[in-house]
């Protein structure tokens, strides 16, 4: 239980995953974590953990990610690991994801891509330089880590790809379209990736959060809004869908109608709105 | 929507336990190390300040000009030894967390307050105290290591001997010297979850006293409730509480199977502010005089939750107070001066039929070194009063008078309503950690509310320009 769930009870009673699936249990086995730092991947951590799982912390920040590990093998008694990856670096990602293998002796089940970036849309209209640098994190450098993933477990007929994309990837909005376009290339990507991988029983899962309280949000949404769900509940919906073999998770629920009502809206009235 | 300041907040009406003051204030979750650099050092904001779980009652977490840094997510463990029971974690580790994990384990904490919704950093700032504290002193006696983020951005390790002056201006310190990222603590090592408690009813405040002097020595946990409406004769009656760790060999067998867990309760939640109409003088009467009565002396094996936090089991109870909210009024009187203050402190209570039912009066030991840590060595009495405005204001500034008058001090983690000049008077060695503040931090990058209110931290105006909101002090004026 983290400490906010103590300071306001009611953000954190997102359903426990107590629902044994029918297929697949994720249970035991390793996870690897790509962007662990990330608000919601660090209650994925734990909620992975609660079950068991080891895992591969990854991502920029070593001295973080070792803190994390710590917490992790002290709160839950698992296994934890750490290692270095940047998204923007295509060309370690190979040796990146051979080191992982070799790391969990072959047991690597699962792969949770977590990171991405988001700069003020503003930026990314003045400067290409950012607008790439929100394409190729969110975008660019999934399809390189992705592929890694999907090869290797594509032959062994097993496991899950689980990848956080976002509602801002279902329309162009002007606020925010640089992003969602990056995210909206991420989830085409993701479905073909699913379609790909079906026949050899690997399970991808699209996940599409809407307002999240993380840093990537910080000072921009107020966290005691209805419409803003706290890392934890997320985490709780990833880890059930994966269970349940879903295919694509809004989460929370909600998100799913929302998003469905305002891609119905007709572009010719959309391009005057302001949204 | 979105500007690229490194240091965004949001505006949130903020209060402290009590819900009185309430501030608008800008705050911002800290979630890593970098994000803690980055605030302290950040261009967007004249000043911060920490904030654990908020559960201080007054306005030590508040700052109308600056950033309120949330440190609720900063909470990892990072290090246990198993053989000492020396802990190393993040300051926003709760008491909670701790125990979640490390009682299975046969640990508990060395000293612990009456909620265990509280940060490490929150407990080390307020070098708090619990029911032991005339055995074992307040929690930064088993705090072997702080590790410090200052106002230059310097990250440092900082021990009783390697920098003694800021280790004991941190200690006590109200957040004011800088933010703790982290601590190493010592566990203390226990066989069960339990207790064994004595309880006793006591006629009056000498008798309440007495049984604190009297069983000094044979109980390492000692409280006692009292009725503050009782009057005369009956003044200071209560029921004294008197416990020690309960050993395996002790427990019933129907405990001592599963020694160290802790039976489940569920919380209940008081779901909204109550109406002003419900604390009035009779409801509190009828509360007093049926705990009073309830209260048989007996024995019994109690569990460290119901034992340690009674009041958790009742989730936001602060609600009872309403939308006003509540203030505490926590004061020790040195050992001296004790039976004659308190008497006259009570007297006084008595006659304003203002107080509410949660009295509690504790006997304390020896202090630690810290610049403004609360206790030493004398009886500690706290009790809770619905803020009313100026009657109450009225009623406390007759209260420190009193207080004074009798060597007497405050506790910062409870006020919210003193004055500089009073609080000088209680505090001697304010110089003294004036000058650690002026060292370590020189351009006061680290200001609460109280300690603008208190003259801790001068020389500073309110920036008008960037307050984001005036003091809405819910109906005090
Ligand atoms: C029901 C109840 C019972 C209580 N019983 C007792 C008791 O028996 N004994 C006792 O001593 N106290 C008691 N308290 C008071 C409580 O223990 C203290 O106020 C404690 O400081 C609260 O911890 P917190 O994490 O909520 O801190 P907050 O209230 O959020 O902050 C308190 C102070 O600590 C500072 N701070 C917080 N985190 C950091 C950090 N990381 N670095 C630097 N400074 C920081 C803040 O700036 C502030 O000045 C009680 C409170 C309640 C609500
Ligand atoms: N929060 C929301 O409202 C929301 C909504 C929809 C979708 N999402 C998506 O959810 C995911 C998790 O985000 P979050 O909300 O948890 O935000 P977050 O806490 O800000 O996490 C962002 C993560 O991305 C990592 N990262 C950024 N650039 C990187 C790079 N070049 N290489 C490697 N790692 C990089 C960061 O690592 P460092 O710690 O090293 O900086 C951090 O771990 C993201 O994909 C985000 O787009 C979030």
């Amino acid at each position: 239980m983290s400490s906010t769930s103590i300071e306001a009870p009611a953000a954190s009673t997102g359903n426990a995953v107590s629902v044994q699936a029918t297929t697949d249990r994720v249970s035991s086995g390793w996870v690897l974590i790509l962007g662990a730092t990330s608000g919601i991947a660090r209650a994925l951590a734990h909620r992975l953990s609660q079950d068991g799982h080891s895992l591969i912390l990854a991502g920029r920040n070593q001295e973080e990610l070792t803190r994390l590990a710590s917490d992790l093998r002290l709160r839950h008694n698992v296994n934890a690991e750490v290692a270095e990856f940047s998204a923007l670096d295509y060309a370690s990602h190979p040796e990146f994801f051979e080191n992982c293998i070799r790391q969990t002796s072959g047991r690597l089940k699962g792969v949770l891509l977590c990171y991405g970036d988001m700069l003020p849309q503003a930026a990314t209209e003045k400067s290409f330089d950012d607008a790439r640098r929100v394409i190729d994190v969110n975008f660019t450098s999934a399809v390189s880590i992705l592929s890694q993933a999907a090869t290797y477990l594509e032959e062994r007929k097993s496991g899950f790809i689980g990848v956080i994309s976002s509602v801002a990837g279902d329309r162009g909005r002007q606020s925010n379209y640089t992003y969602g376009a990056a995210k909206a290339g991420l989830t085409a990507f993701t479905q073909g990736l699913r379609n790909r991988l079906y026949k050899s029983g690997v399970h991808v899962l699209t996940i599409k959060p809407g307002f999240v309280a993380t840093r990537m949000t910080a000072g921009l949404l107020n966290t005691k809004s209805p419409l803003v769900a706290s890392p934890e509940k997320v985490a709780n919906d990833i880890v059930r869908a994966i269970k349940r073999r879903r295919t694509v998770l809004y989460t929370p629920w909600f998100w799913r109608p929302i998003m469905a009502l305002i891609c119905s809206i007709p572009e010719s009235i959309f391009r005057k709105m302001k949204l | 929507m979105m500007s690229a300041d490194s240091l965004r907040g949001t505006s949130e009406l903020l209060s402290g336990w009590g819900n009185y003051p309430r501030e608008l204030c800008r705050t911002r979750s800290i979630e890593s190390w970098q994000d803690a650099e980055n605030a302290v050092q950040s261009s967007n904001t004249t000043n911060v300040i920490p904030r654990g779980l908020g559960r201080s009652y007054g306005d030590s977490t508040l700052t109308q000009d600056g950033v309120v840094l949330r440190m609720g997510h900063l909470n990892r463990f990072l290090a246990f030894d198993p053989e000492s029971g020396v802990l190393e974690c993040e300051a926003g580790v709760s008491f909670a967390e701790i125990i979640e994990t490390f009682l299975p384990q046969g640990w508990f904490l060395p000293t612990t307050p009456g909620t265990k919704f509280v940060t490490l950093g929150g407990a080390i700032a307020a070098d708090v105290h619990g029911k032991n504290h005339h055995v074992d002193g307040s929690f930064g006696n088993f705090v072997n290591r702080l590790t410090l983020l200052l106002a230059d951005g310097a990250i440092i390790d900082c021990t009783r001997d390697n920098d003694p002056d800021l280790f004991w201006a941190t200690v006590g310190g109200m957040g004011l010297t800088g933010v703790i990222l982290s601590a190493q603590i010592q566990l203390s090592r226990v066989e069960t979850a339990y207790c064994d408690v004595t309880y006793r009813r006591t006629r009056n405040l000498e008798s309440t006293l007495e049984m604190f002097t009297a069983t000094h020595q044979s109980y390492r946990y000692s409280v006692s409730w009292i009725d503050c409406l009782a009057k005369g004769a009956s003044l200071g009656r209560g029921v004294v509480m008197l416990g020690n760790d309960a050993s395996a060999a002790d427990l019933p067998r129907k405990l001592a199977a599963a020694p160290l867990k802790l039976p489940r309760r569920r919380a209940k939640t008081i779901p909204f502010d109550f109406p002003s109409f419900a604390l009035n003088p009779w409801s509190i009467k009828a509360f007093n005089t049926l705990y009073y009565a309830k209260n048989r002396d007996r024995r019994e094996f109690v569990d460290f939750n119901s034992f340690f936090y009674p009041l958790d089991g009742i989730n936001h109870w602060n609600r009872i107070y309403g939308q006003r909210g509540f203030v505490q009024y926590q004061a020790l009187f040195p050992t001296e001066t004790a039976h004659v203050g308190l008497h006259q402190l009570l007297e006084r209570i008595a006659k304003s039929r203002q107080a509410s039912f949660l009295a509690v009066i504790k006997g304390s030991g020896p202090a630690t070194q810290g610049m403004l840590s609360y206790l030493f060595p004398g009886i500690t009495l706290a009790l809770d009063f619905p803020n009313r405005g100026k009657a109450t204001r009225d009623l406390f500034e007759q209260l420190d008078e009193i207080v004074l008058e009798h060597s007497g001090r405050l506790y910062l983690a409870k006020d919210a309503l003193t004055s500089a000049d009073t609080f000088a008077r209680m505090y001697p060695r304010l110089s003294e950690f004036q000058r650690v503040k002026e060292r370590v931090d020189p351009n006061n990058r680290f200001v609460s509310s109280q300690a603008r209110r208190l003259g801790i931290v001068t020389g500073l105006e309110l920036n008008q320009s960037e307050a984001v909101g005036n003091s809405i002090s819910a109906g005090a004026h």
